[in-house]
């Protein structure tokens, strides 16, 4: 299991960035990821691995309006 | 055209010191009177300007049994001190103070185009209007000859395509003059409905044409014909980028390029603004589950994909280049159509340039209405800007009448014939041309939901309960186009709005939903109390809100709190202090702001209204009011009923589940409203406290006394 954005999701073997944000329909682009509080560059999302246990925040920037 | 002068006032022409005249022009149409006022120290330092300005005047102007068509109410128009600079994007807004036909309360709008620089390089840092003419008139304030006029003119039409393409021929000497013109007009819907807006003229050089951005909200055109004005023009012929005399020319410049820079590299990768505009949101919108489908019941439509900015992008906004409503803004967001045939309407089968569509008109007369025709929308927009009709307040009442129809509450009787189910473009288009005639049911949409849920009751016997919790209006003016049930922050943020729910003081969906970084109520209170402040300053200073964070730095994923954008917090106040020479902190730019703020909700209590039973919201706003509703995210409201409250849900009904998650969803919105009404420094019903007052400076003797009357 590992905890993305304060809530529980599971965890699967190979689990990249860019997996993660497909899986949640993370579509926007202005977003911060942290894992364990360590940011993650965007053009590592797609070679970067989240480990079972880790702490993934995905930060949607407010834009518009 | 024929006209004749009515009125005429000279003035000397002057010099900005430091982003301000330190003068401002009253005119009064009950007897044609035009003078100067002065721009005082106390309204500097306390009110700034923008809408400071504003609501300062228009405070002295009403009293509190004053209505919005009494001839003391007043429209003053003003930029700020920064506005009017060509170095950094975003600094040409004019901000629309007036006392709001729908509200009954200040409404404030924040608007493009070249009518707010224009009238400061003319002389003056604001424009305030009151009385109401016997007769229609143009006001022509002449910037480069120090006249102002009020004039008779006749004109072919009042709708804006029309009007300000009309004067500004007969404004300027030639072609290359044109860009020297700003006009403000309305339309024919402004005058038939209480949603009218007002448009702000820019001049396009390479369409050769007329441009319109809209003051849309709360009914400021519906005042403007009110008062028979027809239309405002300003002329101005030598804008140049050092016009507000800075205090620090060469920090604004340095402050600019840094800006200008991030834009031409990252705006690409991030909200291509350049290439889209807001419209780039529609997709996004309905992606999360927040666009207004069939009026707010559901978040997301399949058909979606027929009105996403692609569609627009490649099939109708042409040129295709950046574009912009004020020199220098690199963001360039103003998007057009050009060329566009028109296939309903007195304009039917001519060829027009259609400003937008931007993202809120797109979701209102679109998603909203369940019509997914990208044609049916640029024919609205068209016909909304050239009417004079705001596309917000129009697509949200619009989609109400929808829904009383489906459920028998209305009936075609009652239409006038026209079958108002959702998708049936048709009818929408009629009820719109209805409401610029001044006919039909178009009359009675034109009167927002507010009012017309009191017909429903009184003339057809609606059920007062339904139609409270199904019409989004809230201070009687109709919501901006987002789904807020799953977000109670958002529902405090359009909730404990000053003039009613849009989103421009606060959008905290993704913050709440998504990113679940505001989980308790203090920090939603926090970010209610924050991002409401730091968004007010745009409308002090003249500025427009999507530089700040529709475009962010590179490194921004790096610093403390990147939804703030730190660095351009900083060149804000870097801004304030180039053009002003007064040195403030990000501390001090709140500040500003609450005092301003404050102010607005003292007014507000002053004229009957601003304290927290203002502040309830529809429940379709909340949760779901229907088990149609209840069933598209049964699987989510499920779960809440289970996790979050423990609540067997087995055996038990829809109507059953949909009581006890309503009672708890308002119940959670009743302990935010205490912990915002604390943060701010606000009684728990919603009354600034004379502490609070005092810590601002904002203790004026008018003000203390209209709080103590209150706090008992």
């Amino acid at each position: 299991m590992i905890t993305v954005n304060g809530r529980e999701f599971p965890y699967e073997e190979g689990l990249t960035v860019a997996n993660l944000l497909q899986k949640k329909g993370y579509t926007f682009k202005m977003i911060t990821v942290k894992i364990n509080g360590n940011v993650i560059k965007k053009d590592e999302y797609e070679t970067t691995l989240i480990r079972d246990g880790d702490n993934v925040q995905v930060l949607h920037h407010v834009a518009g309006g | 055209m024929d006209f004749k002068v009515l009125k005429s006032f000279s003035y000397q022409l002057g010099k900005i010191i430091k982003g301000y005249n330190n003068r401002s022009l009253y005119i009064n149409l009950n007897d044609y009177s035009i003078g100067e006022k002065e721009v005082t120290e106390m309204m500097k330092d306390k009110f700034i300007g923008g809408k400071g300005f504003g609501l300062w005047y228009l405070w002295n102007a009403v009293t509190p049994e004053t209505k919005w068509n009494d001839p003391e109410n007043e429209i003053v128009i003003a930029t700020g001190p920064i506005g009017g600079i060509t170095q950094y994007p975003g600094s040409g807004k004019s901000l629309v103070v007036t006392i709001s036909p729908l509200t009954g309360i200040p409404i404030d709008s924040n608007v493009g185009g070249f009518f707010g620089p224009y009238l400061k390089f003319a002389g003056f840092d604001a424009l305030e209007i009151q009385g109401k003419s016997k007769e229609d008139i143009v006001i022509f304030i002449d910037g480069d000859n120090g006249k102002v006029e009020i004039m008779d003119i006749d004109t072919e039409s009042i709708d804006s395509h029309l009007i300000a393409h009309a004067l500004t021929d007969m404004f300027a000497k030639n072609e290359e003059d044109k860009k020297n013109i700003s006009v403000v007009s309305a339309g024919n819907g402004a005058e038939n409905t209480l949603f009218g807006l007002l448009n702000f003229s820019f001049y396009d050089m390479r369409r050769k044409t007329v441009r319109l951005k809209q003051a849309g909200r709360g009914g400021i055109g519906t005042v403007f014909r009110d008062k028979k004005i027809k239309a405002l023009v300003v002329k101005f012929s030598n804008t140049r980028g050092d016009l507000n005399y800075p205090h620090d020319i060469e920090l604004i410049k340095k402050t600019g390029i840094k800006l200008h820079k991030e834009i031409r590299d990252l705006d690409d990768k991030q909200n291509q603004m350049r290439k889209v505009g807001t419209a780039h949101l529609i997709e996004i919108m309905n992606e999360y589950d927040l666009l207004p489908v069939h009026n707010f019941k559901f978040g997301a439509h399949p058909d979606t994909k027929n009105i996403t900015s692609k569609v627009f992008k490649e099939r109708y906004f042409t040129q295709n280049m950046p574009d912009g409503c004020w020199y220098g803004c690199s963001m360039s967001c103003a998007k057009a159509v050009d060329g566009f045939e028109l296939k309903t309407g007195p304009y039917k089968g001519q060829r027009v340039t259609v400003d937008g569509p931007e993202y809120e008109t797109a979701a209102g007369v679109g998603a909203n209405l369940g019509i997914f025709n990208p044609d049916f929308i640029v024919e609205a927009n068209f016909y909304l800007d050239t009417y004079g009709i705001d596309s917000i307040s129009f697509g949200t009442a619009t989609a109400f009448v929808m829904e009383c129809y489906e459920n028998g509450i209305i009936n075609k009787d009652i239409t006038g014939g026209l079958e108002l189910n959702f998708g049936n473009e048709k009818a929408a288009m009629e009820l719109l041309h209805q409401m610029a005639r001044g006919e039909g049911f178009g009359k009675i949409v034109g009167l927002g939901i507010k009012r017309m849920k009191d017909i429903f009751v009184r003339e057809y016997g609606a059920d007062r309960e339904f139609l409270n919790d199904i019409g989004m209006e809230q201070k009687g003016l109709e919501y901006s186009e987002y789904v807020t049930k799953e977000s109670l922050a958002q529902q405090g943020g359009y909730g404990f709005t000053n003039k009613g729910p849009q989103h421009d003081e606060a959008w905290l969906i993704f913050m709440d939903m998504v990113n679940n970084q505001i989980p308790t109520f203090e920090d939603k209170a926090e970010a209610l109390h924050y991002y409401p402040m730091f968004r007010t300053w745009f409308g002090l200073n003249g500025l427009c809100k999507l530089p700040w964070n529709d475009i962010v730095p590179a490194d921004n994923d790096m610093t403390d709190n990147p939804a703030k954008v730190p660095e351009h917090v900083q060149n804000y106040v870097d801004l304030f202090y180039a053009v002003t020479g007064k040195k403030i902190d990000a501390e001090e730019l709140i500040r500003q702001s609450e005092r301003v703020y404050n102010f607005q909700r003292v007014f507000n209590i002053r004229m009957g209204h601003g304290k927290r039973e203002d502040d309830k919201v529809p429940y379709r706003s909340v949760g779901p009011v229907t088990e149609e509703e209840y069933l598209s995210r049964q699987e989510r409201y499920d779960n809440q009923l289970k996790e979050i409250l423990n609540y067997d849900i087995e055996g038990k009904s829809i109507a059953e589940r949909m009581k006890v998650l309503r009672e708890y969803r308002e119940s959670q919105y009743e302990k935010l409203t205490d912990a915002v009404y604390t943060r701010r420094g606000w009684t728990l019903d919603g009354i600034p406290t004379l502490e609070k007052l005092k810590e601002l400076g904002m203790d004026l003797p008018e003000v203390v006394e209209v709080v103590k009357k209150h706090l008992g």
